[in-house]
């Protein structure tokens, strides 16, 4: 079994048209930006893939990363807590103009939703919007005096991650803050691309530091420079 | 008499002398986050951020930043010793399941049944509510630091929110620019104000009944920049 990837084109080139696209990150901390400019280059240069929903905490920042899949017209839909950003503005104009969708999740609900589908469990109830108008709509039940609303699972198609160290089976490690969404990520899409710094073989990985065990990754791609999408922003890098 | 609203770092410091001794907090976003700089002394208290970090510190100098080492407002942040990170829904278990002592938020308004609503103003504009709907549930206190009023002057201690609401029913304590209350069955209760502010004077600045559940404190915070 050797879950690797030869390179970055070979990683994103599964991703389809229309398709419910997890990416990894909260910021630019844990953004498998690679792998997000690879299916870039591939939808400029082919058209593919378009239309898609992406799942992540925000909604893009600056003009790399998910807003420079905005800019290009990828995105038609964002599942997101927080589309603000310190410059928003990729996905502040698309919406103000009816050009893209949004559906605002609050943050500790987005990461369940995605646990939960990862886990099996179709639906959940938590306090969290009860009596606000994000909870328009949805069910409400009484459990001990409180109110509780019914949020169902997220699933999505592909997930694409990063990772610290991975192993040709999968098994992730995370660098500090990076995990946030990640390993939760892994578990809730039909196929799974995770960018390392470094692959190794079975066994580089201590099984005790292993975060996300290698049965929830479907493929592994080494990108030993990878950037941090925080300091590209900083750095003034642009990708379009 | 004459008065002077206090500042933030003195809103943050008087939230901060409530906080115990190996206690878990989580403040949140902007103004709440002064809090931690005002931490007494001899006072050892966790923090947690949504992103997945507990036991973070002070921010580092400015050229040592680690942009994988943020919390959740995308700022650096530094660890302490006996700092751990986890993901997204295990931070999330630790607020909705009650695991932490205190959340600290900002507020656009609070009502006097303890309802907040600090997520948006209006209907206009991209809306972003972040962790908030899941911080106001959960921890064994919930408390706001806010300013008395709006800065045209109008109260932000109110019957009733009429900007969208974060949660229901949900703040426990109110530290403000001007007084502290709690929220009690369904009441704003004052327990501190400044000494040189009348009490009507006070009651004309808030938008409901202030009650007095015996004696008044004085708020008199250090003198801070």
């Amino acid at each position: 079994m050797d879950k690797t990837l030869p390179n970055l084109q070979a990683a994103v080139s599964s991703i389809t048209d229309d398709a419910v696209l997890m990416i990894g990150g909260f910021g630019g901390s844990g953004a498998p930006i690679e792998l997000i400019h690879a299916l870039i280059d591939r939808y400029k240069a082919t058209g593919s893939p378009a239309n898609l929903t992406v799942i992540n905490n925000n909604a893009g920042n600056g003009k790399i990363g998910i807003a420079a899949m905005i800019d290009a017209g990828m995105v038609a839909k964002m599942i997101c807590s927080f589309p603000r950003s310190s410059d928003p503005r990729a996905f502040t104009d698309k919406y103000l103009a009816g050009e893209i969708a949004l559906e605002l999740v609050p943050q500790g609900t987005l990461a369940e939703r995605i646990r939960a589908a990862g886990a099996g469990i179709p639906a959940f109830f938590t306090p969290a919007s009860y009596g606000t108008e994000l909870a328009s709509g949805k069910q409400i039940q009484e459990f001990d005096g409180v109110s509780y609303v019914l949020e169902h699972w997220l699933k999505a198609d592909f997930a694409i991650v990063k990772g610290a160290v991975g192993d040709t089976h999968g098994n992730l490690t995370y660098r500090l803050a990076a995990r946030n969404f990640n390993p939760l990520m892994c578990m809730a899409a039909d196929k799974t691309i995770a960018q390392v710094s470094k692959i190794t073989s079975p066994g580089g990985i201590e099984p005790e530091e292993v975060v996300t065990p290698g049965l929830f990754v479907d493929g592994v791609v080494q990108v030993s420079d990878s950037k941090q999408e925080e300091v590209l922003i900083r750095t003034g890098v642009e990708y379009a | 008499m004459t008065w002077q609203k206090l500042k933030n770092p003195q809103i943050a410091w008087r939230a901060a002398q409530d906080i115990q001794d190996g206690a878990y907090v989580n403040l949140g976003i902007g103004i709440p986050e002064m809090v931690a700089k005002f931490q007494p002394e001899g006072r050892h208290i966790t923090y947690h951020t949504e992103n997945g970090v507990l036991g973070f510190g002070a921010a580092p100098g400015e050229g040592d930043e680690d942009w994988d080492l943020i919390n959740a407002g995308k700022k650096a942040i530094t660890l302490n010793p006996g700092a751990s990170f986890f993901h997204h829904a295990d931070s999330f278990a630790m607020v909705r399941g009650g695991h932490l002592d205190l959340a600290v938020l900002g507020a656009y308004q609070i009502a006097q049944n303890g309802d907040l609503a600090n997520w948006r103003v209006g209907s206009k504009g991209v809306p972003a509510v972040g962790g908030a709907m899941d911080l106001v549930h959960g921890a064994k206190r919930v408390a706001v630091i806010t300013d008395h009023t709006t800065k045209d002057g109008k109260p932000k201690l109110v019957e009733q929110c009429t900007f969208p609401l974060t949660g229901v029913a949900c703040i426990t304590r109110v530290y403000t620019s001007l007084a502290v209350v709690d929220i009690e069955g369904g009441q704003f209760i004052l327990r501190e104000k400044l000494p040189e502010m009348s009490f009507d004077e006070l009651q004309s600045l808030t938008g409901a009944t202030l009650h007095t559940g015996g004696d008044v404190g004085a708020l008199t915070p250090p003198e801070l920049s």
